[in-house]
């Protein structure tokens, strides 16, 4: 079997075992695994409503994997969009609340604000890779939890009187959306899609178009070969987890500008960011698969909160089977193998 | 207030913060000296911190005031049955640590509140009765002035937590078997040819960390929570972590960052009704470990470098 499709089977096959491990804990706990499943899908697409939250869910969702995914290409492990999305939910909120701007200025600004941020906060770990060879898995973890008590104190002193939120932002900049709140028999949907399906576009464009993007790829490949070849990793890697930490500093502006409209104290994280790596996993870093991947989180995790209403079942089991589905993809070796001996005895 | 009235309230916070984290650190450091990066602690602790709340939610009436502790040993046996899955993902079948290690602690929220909402009906368990307590402990504490600093209206945990960190120490570097687990993380190859099964070696050193893992949730919650909800553990698992780099992959290096970060935590928690600390923003206090580890890791504090075959699966007959 040709190594593009076990490409396309390992991923499908993960989410089958990770619906089956879901489905066989459903029926060791006795609850009903059949309406389970009716009610999770009843509450992604059962409604036009859903399916506007649905959407709402995935914007978010395409960002951060396109954040972790970009990352991955250049062979880096940027675990810290969480951070990197607070940061960048925070400094759009920051230029929604402070000015009051035409709209075709504030939007873009708050946006653009919010990539900065993002940008800014990927940059620190990248520099530290690039000059001092230190691992930017660790770094981003530690740069997540400065990133959440930094903005909690920020909101805090700053953006209001001591209070857990911030105003909301002006009209001028949010990506709210009547119009498609009304279509969606209002839901939360808002513009924010567009902006995500264009960063989509925006990743596949700088790494498949530009040569700057070869570079970037050259160097997840082979780090020394790319070094032969005369291309500078240091500034590679740093280009590369700063673009990562602009697509998480958008799904921050996403939550920011769009679903929420303001920014709160938080006790622990959105876990945006880390469902962005399994996005960004189960999609193979791809554009195209991270919109599907994305599709697929989204949807699960919107039409989680049905299953507790009708059909009393624990939202978190959902949790679950997402956490296998990172686990079954981690670990396809397991299945590659599984593929071959399968792919043997039919050629026998 | 007097500087022995502030010593004898911040040391036994200290301690009571740092409790947890130095179990967990000190289950990094097993794992990561044995090749195997392990950021799924915080799940670890998830899991800990949950079995040890049913446990003794459960068993609070036979057990009586041994409680705690035997949930304690529930909690490590859970831990480290719950690390064979990281050990199985990132041992016999080569995944990529890092993300086997987030599948971790994805999954270990997921089972938990399921399990807390199949079992409860509801998104957190009841209040413990049976926790650990405050003790002044006997004779220690009859000193005079050390006696009041560190041996009154304290735990118990704390001090084992200190042993345990000198017993891994002893085990790391003085016995056979700590010596294996050093060169299997370091170059693999080389001790495969000396005949050091390598699979088993790491095997044993991530359900060590499973197990010790499971223990610093267990404490973390039987003593500073009480119950378990989504918030139970809230970046602990990840403060080990940080701990145990910031102690350069060393036991006794990793108890002292995890008493340090305890010091940094109880002061964010207690600073305000500290004379000197009441008008500095505690957000330095909540950042403090995390930007320490970053700089220790740069080299500004003292260049850490993790065991060299950190991360890398070992694949037999390749160079």
């Amino acid at each position: 079997m040709s190594s593009r499709m076990k490409n396309i089977i390992v991923p499908i096959l993960a989410v089958l075992l990770g619906i089956i491990v879901g489905t066989i804990i459903m029926l060791i706990t006795g609850y009903d695994a059949g309406a389970a499943f009716i009610a999770l899908w009843d509450g992604a697409f059962g409604d036009i409503y859903y399916t506007g939250e649905t959407i709402r869910q995935v914007t978010p969702y395409i960002l951060a994997g396109l954040a972790v995914g970009f990352a991955f290409k250049t062979g880096l492990f940027n675990i810290g969009v969480e951070g990197q999305l607070i940061v960048g939910w925070l400094a759009a909120v920051w230029v929604g609340v402070a000015f009051e701007l035409p709209k075709f200025i504030h939007l873009p600004l708050a946006v653009l604000a919010a990539a900065a941020a993002g940008a800014l906060w990927a940059f620190i770990p990248g520099l530290l890779k690039a000059k001092f060879r230190v691992h930017e898995v660790i770094v981003t973890i530690m740069m997540n939890y400065i990133a959440l008590h930094v903005a909690n104190y920020i909101i805090r002193t700053v953006l209001s009187e001591k209070s857990d939120r911030t105003a909301d932002v002006f009209p001028s900049a949010s990506l709210r959306s009547p119009f498609l709140e009304g279509l969606t028999d209002y839901s939360r949907l808002h513009w924010g899609i567009i902006v995500a399906l264009i960063c989509v576009f925006i990743m596949w464009f700088i790494l498949e178009k530009t040569s700057r993007g070869y570079e970037l790829k050259a160097v997840g490949f082979n780090q020394h070969a790319s070094e032969y070849a005369g291309m500078s990793v240091k500034s590679n890697i740093i280009l590369s987890m700063v673009i990562s930490g602009a697509f998480a500093g958008l799904a921050g502006a996403m939550e920011g500008l769009g679903t929420f409209g303001y920014a709160s104290i938080r006790g622990g994280f959105t876990g945006v960011g880390f469902d962005g790596i399994a996005v960004a996993l189960l999609g193979g870093n791809t554009p195209i698969g991270i919109i599907l991947a994305a599709v697929l989180f989204g949807s699960l995790k919107v039409g989680a909160l049905n299953m507790p209403l009708e059909a009393g079942v624990p939202n978190e089991l959902v949790d679950i089977i997402i956490a296998l589905i990172v686990f079954f993809v981690a670990a396809s070796y397991m299945i590659r193998i599984f593929i071959d001996r399968i792919g043997k005895k039919g050629a026998k | 207030m007097s500087l022995m009235d502030i010593l004898s309230i911040v040391i036994p916070s200290t301690m009571l913060w740092a409790a947890p984290l130095i179990f967990t650190a000190l289950g990094g450091t097993f794992s990561e000296r044995s090749g195997v990066v392990n950021i799924g602690l915080e799940g670890l602790m998830v899991i800990g911190a949950f079995t040890a709340i049913v446990f003794n939610l459960t068993f609070a009436d036979v057990f009586g005031d041994m409680t705690p502790w035997v949930s304690l040993v529930a909690a490590m046996v859970v831990g480290g049955l719950f690390s064979v899955i990281h050990a199985v993902a990132s041992i016999t079948f080569r995944a990529d640590q890092t993300v086997s290690g987030v599948a971790i602690n994805l999954l270990a929220v997921g089972v938990s509140l399921f399990l807390v909402k199949f079992m409860y009906d509801k998104g957190q368990t009841d209040i413990i009765q049976k926790g650990f307590s405050k003790v002044d402990i006997p004779i220690l504490s009859d000193i005079p002035i050390l006696g009041k600093i560190f041996f009154s209206n304290t735990y118990y945990t704390s001090y084992v937590a200190i042993i345990i960190a000198f017993i891994a120490w002893y085990v790391i570097f003085k016995t056979p078997f700590g010596l294996r687990l050093r060169s299997v993380g370091e170059h693999p190859m080389a001790a495969d040819t000396m005949g050091i099964n390598v699979t088993k070696i790491r095997y044993i050193a991530v359900i060590l960390s499973g197990a010790l893992g499971g223990i610093g949730g267990g404490i973390y919650a039987q003593s500073i929570t009480s119950d378990f909800s989504h918030a139970t553990i809230s970046g602990q698992g990840f403060m080990a972590l940080a701990a145990m780099i910031f102690g350069k992959w060393h036991p006794l290096g990793a108890m002292g960052a995890a008493l340090f970060f305890g010091f940094a935590q109880s002061l964010s928690i207690i600073g305000s009704s500290l004379p000197f600390l009441e008008n500095i923003p505690n957000v330095y206090l909540l950042i403090a470990p995390y930007v320490l580890t970053i700089l220790a890791l740069t080299g500004f504090i003292g260049r850490a470098d993790a065991p060299k075959a950190s991360g890398v699966p070992y694949i037999k007959g390749n160079r």
